[in-house]
């Protein structure tokens, strides 16, 4: 009882001590609280670099041999916190990527996890959210600019076939509805047709007819990669990414898929964007390669010159990384200290600067710019900056 | 078109029947080893070669499910040589897996039993056979002469627990008299040797805090805890990113030369098995097809399944146009076939494929390989 009656005792008083302060007394803490207030915003402000997303790059001009074009694209996403919750920060994912993706040839993109290769495919796709700068060109349509009834239809262009091909279908739909549903939906085909169609599809997947009607729990992985296939090709699209399509299958398996997006390829003059961290399997299938280092993409080439001639210190070490099926090779092996820096502080100047072996003073303050050293081969390094 | 029947149908009355007479086998096995005081005679054995660490011999591993019985290993024979690295290779489900944890004894039980055969541990001056030893004898050996490096670094990390105190378990259990100071100690030495700079920090830190390739290390530094004989390392790289990927590799190998001890490297990457393997196994559905030494498998691939293994993963610097796959899949590990259990995918094959499952041939002393392809050749050197 004695805790209550002292508490219903301090109700009353706004100030808890008894308030013998001079006003010059207050003054000065109140001049001292400002200054901490600032200091700390000041300081908050520093780490994150300033809120405002800076979003200054030249429009390109539409050239009409490229399919895709994306330039300079940005994508942050905000680190809530504070207070009231507001934006303290944002997680650089994708920091300012610039290429071009010529009709019917493959990009492969590389990188480690946490680099920002997904997230560059689902906003070149405008999936999750507006981008936060730069420009990306779908037949030279800004497809940020689309209303949502114009990105509907150009959905149809466009597909993606994920990594996962256990989560990403669903498991209440039997097979021909999966691979049908946007078919339907977009009215792509008569109705009278439409069960032919997907037979087509399906067949030209490796998928038998009878499969229409089961579940997606009675395939194997490889078989489940198949349908994903089936439904992102069944809309008849131009362009497809494929976010790591083969990670999560055994060897045999993983050529079997490799085989068939090469065939379909070349049956439908597709383009793919192929992100993968393999990069044995980006060589097979890719003309043209992206490597990504921290939202970033570091080198950028066709895929015979990155992979003779690697120019990114970077590129060096990822090539040098990979096991080799032959007991007998020799390694000299670059290994890479630490992990990947956290995209939410990166590092000043060039962002590979604290793990790269060729540091410089110059590349811990100022950024590089894109370097085109042979004929569509760009790096983007101090190295060879001349 | 009328529906087909689905492949594997079972009525549940014919389930019923499969799992009370799996009920019976099981908990007869389950009784003889659960018995308490079981005399150390009973298990004991000698090795057949001293300067193995552990050989696998003849060993079935079943697993008695609702729908019939899964032969998953059938038959595996092979050696883990002392200070050597023995990689196993194979597609998932051809019994990769179930090999290392037949010798760990950590099958789901009580499905899953070895029913025949013998893991032969060498503990330096005697050796036990692990699949007759008693349940409460087997806390003993794990971790101490053999530990395991999980595959996911975020799922055999507990996650309400610090790094420190999770390492510290297990000294505790196998040291018992061992102080907290020393122990600390001990902990602080195993985050140093696996390559974690700021090991004070990390003692402190909880799983989520750490990174991929150092939740990894964390791992190896528990499985490495009490200096183990035996490390069996089960695709411990297959979640991470080829950069850490290498540096875990270089780890593994420098420790392994440290602490003096023998490595079963389970991986479906044939790159991985090259750089790290001293002797290869070669698995395919449940049974061995192909083991020899590294350069052996490599240079000279002999078994159908192995060379199309090879062949289907493409090579960086090896331009192909198009990659071989192997046609067909795994048969149904329930009604595997009496032939060889490669033959309906085999584009290699000769007429005695017809014949019974074959048995393994010496193409060299320490190259076997189960194929009827090598029988003529093994018959006319007379050593079949």
């Amino acid at each position: 009882m004695a805790g209550v009656k002292e508490l219903a005792e301090g109700v009353g008083r706004a100030h808890p001590e008894p308030l013998n302060k001079s006003p010059e007394q207050v003054d000065v803490e109140m001049e001292k609280r400002k200054e901490r207030i600032e200091q700390e915003i000041h300081t908050n402000k520093k780490r994150s670099g300033s809120l405002e997303i800076e979003n200054n790059y030249t429009p390109v001009t539409y050239d009409d041999q490229y399919i895709l074009m994306v330039n300079a694209l940005k994508k942050y996403f905000p680190i809530k916190g504070g207070m009231v919750t507001k934006t303290i920060g944002w997680v650089k994912a994708v920091d300012g990527v610039t290429f071009n993706l010529r009709r019917g040839t493959t990009m492969g993109l590389v990188g480690e996890s946490g680099c920002g290769k997904t997230t560059t495919g689902r906003a070149i796709l405008r999936l999750g959210g507006e981008k936060s700068g730069g420009q990306v060109l779908f037949n030279g349509q800004e497809i940020y600019d689309l209303s949502p009834k114009e990105m509907r239809a150009l959905r149809t262009k466009m597909q993606i076939i994920f990594q996962d091909p256990f989560s990403s279908l669903s498991p209440r739909l039997p097979v021909g509805e999966i691979i049908g549903e946007a078919v339907r939906e977009h009215n792509l085909v008569p109705k009278s047709e439409f069960n032919d169609y997907i037979d087509k599809v399906m067949d030209d997947c490796g998928l038998q007819p009878f499969h229409k009607d089961r579940y997606p729990h009675e395939f194997s992985g490889g078989q489940r990669q198949r349908i994903c296939i089936a439904r992102a090709l069944a809309l008849n699209p131009e362009f497809v990414v494929c976010d790591e399509p083969v990670s999560a299958l055994d060897v045999s398996i993983q050529a079997q898929i490799i085989n068939l997006l090469k065939e379909l390829q070349q049956k439908r003059s597709l383009t793919y964007l192929f992100i993968s961290h393999d990069l044995s399997v980006v060589e097979h299938i890719s003309d043209v390669v992206g490597v990504m280092y921290l939202g970033n993409l570091v080198e950028y080439g066709s895929t015979a010159d990155i992979f003779r001639n690697p120019l990114h210190p970077y590129t060096k070490a990822l090539f040098s990384a990979i096991p080799i099926p032959d007991p007998k090779a020799k390694m000299n092996r670059i290994v890479l200290e630490g992990s990947i820096p956290s995209p939410a502080n990166p590092p000043s100047g060039c962002k590979f600067h604290t793990r790269c072996a060729q540091c410089m003073e110059r590349c811990k303050v100022e950024a590089p710019k894109q370097i085109e050293v042979e004929k569509d081969h760009y790096v983007v390094c101090h190295l060879y900056d001349k | 078109m009328a529906k087909k029947k689905a492949e594997g149908y079972l009525s549940a009355k014919e389930s019923r029947r499969i799992s009370k007479q799996n009920r019976k086998i099981t908990n007869e096995l389950e009784k003889k080893r659960k018995r308490k005081n079981v005399p150390e005679s009973e298990y004991l054995t000698t090795m057949h070669d001293p300067n193995n660490s552990v050989e696998f011999d003849n060993l079935h591993t079943y697993f008695f499910t609702d729908s019939g019985t899964v032969k998953s290993v059938d038959g595996v024979t092979f050696e883990v040589p002392i200070g050597k690295t023995v990689g196993v290779v194979g597609e998932s489900g051809c019994g990769k897996s179930v090999t290392s944890l037949s010798l760990m004894q950590l099958l789901q039980r009580p499905q899953g039993q070895i029913v025949e055969g013998e893991i032969r541990l060498n503990l330096g001056d005697k050796a036990y056979d692990v699949a007759k030893m008693p349940y409460e004898k087997l806390q003993d050996l794990r971790g101490n002469f053999v530990s395991m490096i999980f595959q996911e670094p975020m799922t055999a990390l507990n996650p309400v627990f610090r790094i420190g105190d999770q390492l510290e378990e297990v000294l505790e259990l196998h040291n018992k008299d061992m102080s907290k100071e020393k122990m600390k100690a001990r902990t602080i030495e195993l985050l140093e040797m696996v390559g974690i700079a700021n090991s004070e920090g990390v003692y402190k830190m909880f799983p989520h805090e750490l990174s991929g390739g150092m939740r990894q290390r964390v791992v190896i530094a528990m499985a490495l805890a009490c200096r183990p004989k035996v490390i069996i390392a089960d695709e411990p790289t297959t979640a991470l990113d080829v950069t850490i990927q290498a540096q875990v590799l270089d780890l593994l190998r420098n420790l392994k030369d440290k602490i003096n001890s023998s490595i079963m490297f389970i991986t479906h990457d044939l790159g991985v098995i090259a750089e790290m393997a001293d002797y290869v196994v070669v698995m395919y559905a449940g049974r061995i097809v192909e083991k020899g030494t590294a350069e052996e498998i490599f240079d000279n691939p002999a078994h159908p399944y192995t060379i199309g293994l090879m062949a289907s993963k493409p090579v960086v610097g090896k331009q192909v146009d198009h990659l071989y796959s192997i046609p067909g899949k795994v048969p149904n590990p329930i009604n595997m076939p009496n032939y060889c259990y490669f033959k309906d995918r085999c584009e290699m094959c000769v007429g005695r494929c017809d014949g019974a499952y074959p048995e393994e041939v010496s193409i060299s002393p320490t190259h076997k390989v189960s194929c009827y392809r090598y029988y003529a050749d093994a018959e006319k050197g007379g050593n079949a």
